[in-house]
């Protein structure tokens, strides 16, 4: 199938600022993407360029197969939610939800049962009547949605929808968002900072940073095999440890020599073709360095290590050891034996490494 | 005073004690807020007793006393049989001509502030603040310069001496402020709801009459309160752009007092005086709640 949404070699300058420096991103039917990034990396500019807000400096964006680099929004066949909600403040929730269908002509007969199907989808009929002013986060959020359902677009865009409700409705609405696209089948597209947002709600990522897409994948494709240090670092929650380490050639193995202060260097042996240059960086997640004996697997290594902290989260326990002059995260289980200033075993899973260029940052397996 | 002072005046002083000194500081101030009250309000009590003696009374009898026997016949005279000059129609046709001049003059520069702002607040183009400046700036301009090139421009125009030229110079000099008092309340309603509305379809002035103008209301009275008592009150306009015929109250009021002829009338001086000012207090009175909230509204929130 012919991709919903294309964009090629977008790019955005204000003034001399360059925002977008040559986007070029494609989604199929049905696909969920997610623009994440840290602030300033030009994900809510694009947005606004392929909501039409914004008008492109260079490049093109397809919508349904047709050019619409420099249609007005309200013709692009798109519908959007904002982060303040954006409700129009005098209206009833009822014509905050059909203005839209009014101001294209819409016939009154279809405006009330659209309404009503929304309405009852959202599970806010008992709130017609009220004005935004009325409503809680939660509820304006519900309105927000509403308003983009009842037109039927091709592509819904979402831009940081939940950034301004408490952290447990932040969840429940998470999870609707999910469900409504799994019913409704649209392309969304969904513009977030909070990378756990994006690994729950993506079937695509974008990582941004400055203008420039760093790596396009899977969440899965995004979490286990991040393009470069960037990526690694901004995706994944505690962040991706990143160690720097000696490269050497063993036979057909590679040997990883890491140093920490006052004790000797750590030796892992990787069962991979050499070929990595003598620097290189380390990439593991926490969860793949786990107390010895409870990870097995032919890549599995362990090593004594002194461990620095000992942070308990409920469900895990986070201990830290300093490798490489870093402070290396190890998520182990609730009940571990891990004592601060004691050594203990850890078993670090090689086959789940990522390496990485010092230099360039780039990512080398 | 220093801790310690207070804490030694503290104990001596019973509770019973610093209970009655803040009831009689507070009458102190109720007495001092009163005197002041009666000193601001005198000029118009003895307008209003003027008005109502008759000028044998006013001749014989104290400026501050109250009138011996209440007579109308000043108002009616100052109405419709006060001499401004030769004729002798009272302050009626002005009353009327100023009417006809201040309701469009203040309902055109209203409708176009509202617009502008609308327009810098949320539609920047190129230039969009020098613009505003340029606005700006012709709030502080002061009127007299600009006597002689706006009756050229309405003798230009065919508008020399009518109503019509005085609503436009009022509305051009209007403009400044309403502007002003319309785009800093816009610039607080947010701008995604202006992108909001676009993506629902809503286009430039659709967007302006469904979510602006009812968000408005506000600042409407403060820009109307504002436009009409500049206008209504306005004299310098009024007596350099009017003929006989097209003359403000403002005007006529000035011609009433200053042609005597034999005996001052002050008793109707002080009537048309009064008719003249009774829109503008009318207009306070009516809206001024909305004056202070509106002034005073900061952001739109919703």
């Amino acid at each position: 199938m012919a991709p919903i949404l294309e964009i090629r070699n977008v790019t955005k300058n204000f003034g001399t600022t360059e925002i977008l420096k040559g986007i070029n991103v494609a989604i199929e039917p049905g696909e969920f993407l997610v623009l994440v990034g840290p602030s300033g990396c030009g994900k809510s500019t694009l947005l606004n360029c392929i909501a039409g807000l914004e008008e492109t400096s260079g490049g093109e964006i397809l919508i349904g197969g047709r050019d619409m680099t420099h249609v007005s929004p309200k013709d692009r066949n798109i519908a959007m939610v904002f982060q303040s909600y954006a409700l129009y403040p005098t209206m009833s929730v009822a014509k905050n939800i059909t203005f839209g269908m009014k101001v294209r002509g819409v016939d009154p007969a279809t405006q009330e049962r659209k309404l009503k199907e929304v309405a009852a989808q959202l599970q806010i009929e008992h709130l017609l009547n009220r004005r935004p002013a009325q409503l809680s986060g939660g509820q304006r959020q519900r309105v927000a949605m509403g308003r983009a359902l009842v037109r039927d677009p091709a592509l819904f865009l979402f831009d940081e929808p939940l950034s301004n409700l408490d952290a447990k409705l932040r969840v429940e609405m998470r999870s609707e968002i999910k469900k409504l696209h799994a019913r409704l089948g649209t392309s969304m597209v969904y513009v977030t900072h909070d990378q756990i947002e994006a690994m729950t709600l993506a079937s695509k990522i974008v990582v941004m940073k400055g203008g420039v897409i760093q790596q396009i994948g899977t969440p899965s494709e995004i979490y286990n095999r991040p393009a470069n240090v960037f990526v690694a670092d901004f995706m994944g929650s505690p962040a991706m440890n990143l160690i720097p380490a000696k490269a050497r050639a063993n036979g057909g193995e590679t040997r990883l020599e890491i140093a920490r202060a006052g004790e000797p260097p750590l030796v892992l042996d990787h069962a991979a073709p050499a070929g990595l240059p003598e620097d290189v960086i380390l990439g593991l997640r926490p969860e793949d360095i786990a107390e010895a004996g409870f990870r097995s697997g032919q890549q599995v290594q362990t090593v004594d290590c002194r461990i620095d902290m000992v942070e308990p989260a409920g469900a895990d326990t986070f201990v830290v050891s300093e490798m490489g002059g870093k402070q290396v995260t190890a998520r182990l289980h609730a009940e571990t034996r891990a004592r601060a200033g004691e050594h203990l075993p850890l078993s670090f899973d090689l086959g789940k490494a990522s390496f990485f260029d010092p230099a360039s940052g780039d990512r080398l397996n | 005073m220093t801790d310690q002072a207070f804490s030694d005046t503290l104990p001596r002083a019973g509770a019973g004690q610093s209970r009655a000194l803040r009831i009689g500081l507070r009458w102190t101030l109720y007495a001092v807020l009163i005197l002041f009250a009666l000193f601001y309000l005198m000029p118009l009590f003895v307008m209003v007793t003027t008005s109502l003696k008759s000028l044998e009374e006013i001749r014989t009898g104290s400026l501050v006393a109250l009138p011996r026997a209440v007579t109308f016949d000043a108002w009616a005279k100052a109405w419709s049989g006060a001499c401004t000059g030769i004729q002798c129609e009272g302050v009626r046709p002005y009353f009327w001509n100023s009417v006809v001049l201040a309701v469009p003059a203040v309902a055109i520069s209203t409708f176009i502030g509202a617009v502008n702002g609308y327009i810098i607040a949320h539609w920047q183009f190129r230039g969009a603040n020098l613009f505003f400046a340029l606005l700006l700036f012709g709030c502080f301009i002061p009127f007299q310069v600009v006597l002689l090139p706006m009756a050229r421009l309405l003798g230009i125009l065919g508008l020399a001496g009518t109503i019509q030229g005085l609503i436009m110079v009022h509305v051009i000099y209007g403009l400044g402020f309403t502007t002003l008092f319309f785009r800093n309340y816009y610039v607080t309603i947010p701008q995604e709801l202006v992108r909001a509305a676009k993506i629902d379809g809503a286009g430039f002035f659709r967007i302006f009459w469904s979510i602006f103008l009812p968000l408005s209301l506000p600042i409407i009275v403060v820009t109307v309160i504002w436009q009409f008592t500049q206008i209504w009150n306005d004299f310098l306009f009024g007596v350099s752009f009017s003929q006989a015929g097209s003359q403000p109250i403002t005007v006529a009021l000035n011609n009433i007092v200053n042609s005597t002829t034999g005996v001052k009338e002050y008793n109707v001086d002080m009537a048309a005086a009064i008719i003249a000012a009774l829109p503008t207090l009318l207009v306070y009175i009516i809206a001024g709640k909305y004056f202070i909230r509106g002034l005073t509204a900061g952001s739109v929130k919703g």
